[in-house]
């Protein structure tokens, strides 16, 4: 919004189409005509038709998705050979509304469709409000849109329209919708045969209007918005002329152009004004931005005020205007440091009443804005009168709330006791009159202008009736007290507005302070998530807050379209509710409560766009669904969206880059491990290959005996390696795929040495093995069956890479946690360097010799048992040679206590 | 094997014609007479056509649920079963034991291995038709230096009388009736503590271990009672 180098719409599309640059956009966008007159009457239908029997006989996939027939027995001729989609049936109060079914029309989705009325509003419960929204809709879904408009129906010509005709047409079309139009078509008809039509009946005139309307036509007034349509079109022809002039040099105009700035207030001519200022920036092919000045005076406005503000600011983005919202005391000085700030070079301003002041008549809006106003153009439009909101209503005051009348007293009866205490001691009357001349300052300070100018009369009258003779009475012999009055009246007044300034500051500080910490706190800790979920909490919390309101983030999650966090919160459980965030979703636009689209909706739904599209939708619901109409909140709640929408990309870039990681690791290992398992794998199947078919072939020289079972233990020993080997690589699948589920149980921990030892009784028979446990029966907590795995896999280990008839030892001992087992054999010990390596997957000792087979799998499993159960496994050297491997296993608690009843029995005593 | 009676017939019912062919070679030259098949279908027709002593089941059949094949037979035939199976496959050992398989084999298995339990599978299937008139069941067991004389309730080791609570004789007898088959947790917990206490396995554990330390000479490498991991426990065969 705020890109100063922004384009204008048409100016972009007129870009568009000089360039044929393509993929702007990633769905081709329909293209749109219209079908302009400066009446009803003149022939758009009609001409529309036609066109639309021309473009079907050429082969076109022309539907007629509304058109109304007025009964015209011409129009009924040519909708004959057309197809034409069925109208929808709204129901309202006891009647049935015909409408233009959207939904069917992009369902069918044919290449051109026929609309009729591009100004006519819907009946309420549809999607849109407007039918020109409806369009909007089939044009971005690629759908090319014939349609008709007659001039008065163009918003920014509305009042122009009820100037020359006395009538104020409802119905219009916001400027841009018009202007975009691919094509422009007018069909126009000399007012003479218009009439003429009219008195043959064959222009349709709906029977509840027909004396408005009859007034309408009549043939000055016809004239009048003749000229209008033709200097309209004449306008648009000059834009294409123009735009095929400059061909890629269209971007100048916007770059280089005028801007234009109209202030907004909450005055009934203020839309006026902003109409005024749109045709000018049409004329001038310029950017027009509105700008209204919050301050402590529009902060108060009447409900009715706010509301037509809000009207107004909403007629000036209708309109094509940016529109912003300043803060600041004052309008002028705002209003001409923004201007300044964005290289405005003419102001709009409708003319403001001059206000009465005390002595002098006060320069007014207007007067100061020009003369402020230095290189910048300033054009006053004529108005019915708009006094400054701020000068209006500072006559009407606020409310001055009981505790400052209550102060007020107090303060008086102060002044008047310590006055007493003077007159007491006989001092001059001029202590007196300061003391209560005090009493008003504090008031005014204090209190506001109201309590002070209280504090001023009740000074006098009290300094009047106490100590002025007569006493007693309020009867004032002297004139010289006149003097004290007005001068205690005047310093309660000018204390009181100077405070006031200051306070209204001070808030007006406060609240925008407020908004920007806000913001700084929103951005900070946003930057701080990575996760989505975290995101959308921490977004719905902090929105309840700065807003008071109810916030739900919604994202695509499976093809559905759901909370990130589980609510509670009823209106997100809704199906229509979903619906209307999954529209907001699909189109990258707002909608719900507060918008034009889907208004029946609970909520507002502002989607979360980045760059790169549509990232989610942020639901906001409030009471009151006005408050995020006020431009303000609304544009702090869009960038508070476009801020989370930034964070939930940035957060799934994150997670993107991580699955991209946790793949090209998982990529890596795949190979590593084909690799090295298909070696280990081979190796022992040609051993097998090998040996057996040396025993195969003995027919012509029989094997020794001897070697015939050195030959068949070999085929053995293979085949149990093999074996080893896809225990390991089942396990790895098992313990890696996370599906495993760990039976902890309590186990003497000799039993799983026993069994471990039991499998590797062939492969262990010529090692000395010491088994040393605690005298005590040691129990540990753990899967016996992995324990089991991790102690084969170490001694098969130890007897990888130990010589021949070396010792092994295993030994089992508590832990303050748990237990800790050690399996340590003599061998040449491991490599310094890569003992924190030796766990990893795949990876192979360098001390092992160079024939020594195993994937390195082992240890990595090992490894993953061992940390599945809570423990750690580590290595070392040991003192006189020799590793050592122990393992950490931690239990839940203490063993369980299992009681051993002594009745001995069977013994021979 | 007296050489009067006739050669014991095995039935195999294994998928893998390789896994198959070496059994049936094993067991041919071993004296047994070998019926196969590769489907539960075709193994519950040759059972029925022609009852064998013993049947090796493999768990991972393609046409059904081994389980369920055995508690099929198990419903009119208490014929020995000997079940094959790989290491990772514990719960299913379990389950099958529990529907009535007596024994299991992981694959891969050694002939010596195979006949050793066969043997024993064998033997049971003799003493428990002793029960109705077969051949005794022999009241003493004896391995290595252990000897356990079910009828006086006494155990010696060495020689010297063992002092055995009542609980843990229960348990020893319980695995001299049953030497040589693998005895899962449950069963043993049930046998011994009754049917209420099929869970607390740790009981389990801690009795045997306090029996290896009264009869094995190093109790963490056994020789008498072995562990079967994640499965039970099972009585070395007598000598």
């Amino acid at each position: 919004m705020n890109d100063a180098e922004r384009p204008t719409p048409e100016q972009m599309l007129a870009r568009l189409k000089a360039e044929g640059e393509p993929g702007v956009e990633e769905r081709r966008r329909g293209r749109l005509k219209v079908f302009f007159g400066y009446a009803a009457g003149v022939g758009k239908t009609y001409a529309m038709l036609q066109e639309a029997r021309r473009l079907q006989a050429a082969g076109e996939d022309v539907v007629v998705g509304y058109v109304e027939p007025h009964g015209r027995p011409e129009t009924e001729a040519l909708l004959a050979g057309l197809e034409q989609l069925p109208v929808r049936q709204v129901p309202y109060h006891g009647t049935v509304l015909r409408e233009f079914d959207l939904d069917a029309a992009l369902v069918r989705r044919p290449a051109v469709i026929l609309v009729d009325e591009l100004a006519h509003t819907n009946a309420p419960g549809l999607r849109h409000a407007k039918r020109w929204q409806d369009v909007e809709e089939l044009l971005a879904a690629g759908i090319d849109v014939d349609t008709t408009c007659n001039v008065q129906h163009v918003e920014s010509l509305n009042d122009v329209v009820a100037q020359i005709s006395g009538v104020t047409v409802s119905e219009t079309v916001p400027d841009d919708v018009f202007l975009r139009a691919d094509e422009l078509a007018l069909i126009d008809l000399p007012p003479d045969d218009l009439l003429e039509r009219l008195q043959e009946g064959k222009v349709y005139i709906p029977a509840q209007a027909e004396r408005a309307l009859r007034n309408f036509f009549r043939k000055e007034n016809l004239v009048a918005l003749r000229e209008l349509a033709l200097r309209r079109t004449a306008e648009r022809v000059h834009v294409d002329v123009q735009t095929a002039r400059t061909g890629r040099g269209a971007l100048a105009p916007w770059a280089t152009g005028e801007r234009l700035l109209v202030c907004v207030g909450p005055s009934p001519t203020s839309a006026k004004v902003i109409r005024a200022a749109k045709r000018l920036a049409n004329a001038l092919q310029a950017d027009l931005m509105a700008v209204h000045v919050e301050n402590a005076a529009t902060a108060r406005l009447s409900e009715k005020d706010r509301s037509r503000l809000l009207a107004h600011l909403r007629l000036a983005e209708r309109l094509g205007a940016e529109t912003v919202t300043l803060t600041g005391d004052d309008l002028v000085t705002e209003a001409l440091q923004f201007a300044r700030l964005r290289n405005v070079t003419k102001i709009v301003i409708g003319k403001s009443e001059p206000v009465r002041g005390w002595f002098r008549r006060a320069p007014t809006v207007t007067d100061r804005l020009i003369h402020e106003s230095g290189d910048i153009d300033v054009y006053v439009i004529r108005g019915a009168g708009e006094p400054h909101p701020e000068t209006a209503l500072k006559l009407r005051g606020e409310r001055v709330p009981l505790s400052a009348w209550v102060g007020t007293a107090a303060v008086l009866l102060a002044c008047t006791a310590v006055s007493l205490l003077w007159w007491e001691l006989g001092w001059t009357e001029a202590n007196l009159v300061m003391t209560y001349l005090v009493g008003v300052i504090v008031v005014g300070a204090r209190y506001g202008r109201w309590p002070s100018v209280a504090a001023s009369i009740l000074s006098v009258l009290m300094f009047d009736i106490l100590f002025t003779e007569p006493y007693y009475t309020v009867i004032v012999e002297d004139s010289q007290y006149a003097v004290t009055f007005l001068v205690m009246l005047s310093v309660g007044l000018v204390t009181s507005t100077l405070m006031t300034r200051i306070r209204r500051q001070a808030v007006l500080a406060q609240a925008s302070e407020q908004r920007t910490t806000s913001l700084y706190e929103l951005s900070r800790k946003l930057a701080a998530l990575a996760d989505t979920r975290q995101i959308a909490a921490f977004t719905e919390r902090i929105i309840a807050e700065v807003f008071d309101a109810e916030a739900i983030v919604l994202l695509p999650h499976d093809g559905s379209f759901q909370p990130v966090v589980d609510h509670r919160a009823a209106f997100a459980a809704d199906a229509s509710e979903i619906a209307v965030a999954q529209w907001v979703y699909d189109r990258g636009q707002p909608a719900g409560r507060g918008t034009d689209t889907l208004p029946a909706a609970r909520a507002l739904y502002l989607p979360l766009t980045t760059a790169d599209g549509t990232r989610g939708v942020l639901a906001v619901r409030h009471e009151d669904a006005d408050r995020f109409l006020i431009p303000q909140t609304r544009r702090l709640l869009e960038t508070y969206a476009s801020l989370i929408a930034a964070a939930l990309e940035r957060a799934e870039l994150i997670e993107e880059s991580r699955a991209a990681e946790v793949r090209a690791e998982t990529e890596r290992l795949r190979s590593t491990l084909l690799a090295s398992v298909s070696h280990d794998i081979r190796t022992p199947l040609a051993v097998i290959a090998g040996a057996s078919s040396s025993l195969l072939e003995e027919r012509g020289t029989p094997v020794e005996p001897s070697l015939r079972r050195e030959l068949l233990a070999t085929i053995f020993d293979e085949a149990d390696r093999l074996t080893h080997l896809v225990e390991n690589l089942l396990r790895l699948t098992q313990l890696s795929a996370g599906k495993f589920q760990l039976q902890k149980e309590w186990h003497p921990v000799e039993d799983v040495i026993g069994s471990a030892l039991n499998r590797l009784k062939r492969s262990l028979q010529d090692r000395p093995i010491n088994v040393s446990l605690p005298d005590e029966l040691l129990m540990g907590q753990f899967d016996a069956t992995l324990i089991e795995q991790v102690l084969v896999n170490l001694f098969e280990n130890a007897l990888r890479y130990t010589p021949h008839g070396t010792p092994l030892a295993i030994t089992g001992r508590p832990w303050h946690r748990g237990i800790v087992l050690e399996v340590a054999d003599r061998g040449p010990g491991l490599v310094p360097d890569e003992i924190d390596e030796i766990f990893e997957t795949f990876q192979r000792g360098r001390s092992a010799p160079a024939d020594s087979r195993g994937a390195g799998l082992g240890l990595a499993i090992c490894r993953a048992i061992v940390e599945a159960h809570g423990g750690q496994i580590t290595a070392a050297n040991r003192e006189g040679g020799g590793a050592v491997f122990t393992l950490e296993l931690p239990a839940d608690g203490p063993p369980p206590v299992v009681t051993l009843t002594h009745d001995p029995e069977g013994a021979a005593t | 094997m007296s050489p009067s009676a006739p050669a014991p017939l095995v039935a195999i019912i294994e998928d893998e014609a390789g896994i198959r062919r070496f059994l049936q070679a094993a067991l041919v030259s071993h004296g047994f007479q070998v019926r196969e098949a590769g489907t539960a279908r075709d193994g519950l027709r040759t059972i029925t056509d022609e009852p064998p002593d013993l049947i090796v089941l493999d768990l991972g059949l393609p046409d059904r649920d081994g389980k369920d094949l055995i508690r099929d037979i198990r419903g009119w035939s208490s014929v020995p079963i000997l079940i094959l199976s790989a290491r990772d496959q514990e719960r299913e050992k379990i389950a099958a034991l529990d529907a009535g398989a007596d024994d299991y084999l992981t694959k891969p298995f050694g002939v010596g291995e195979l006949l050793a339990r066969i043997r024993v599978a064998l033997r049971h299937r003799l003493q428990s038709a002793s029960d109705h008139g077969g051949a005794a069941r022999p009241s003493t067991y004896q391995c290595g230096p252990v000897t356990i004389d079910l009828a006086a309730r006494r155990v010696f080791r060495d020689g010297q009388d063992v002092k055995l609570t009542k609980r843990e004789f229960d348990l020893l007898a319980t695995l001299v009736r049953h030497a040589g088959k693998v005895l899962t947790h449950r069963f043993l917990l049930r046998e011994v503590w009754g049917p209420l206490n099929t869970q607390e396995t740790h009981y389990l554990r801690v009795f045997v271990a306090n029996l290896r330390k009264k009869l094995e000479a190093d109790p963490a490498r056994p020789n008498l009672i072995l562990t079967e991991q994640g499965i039970g426990y099972r009585l070395a065969d007598p000598d």
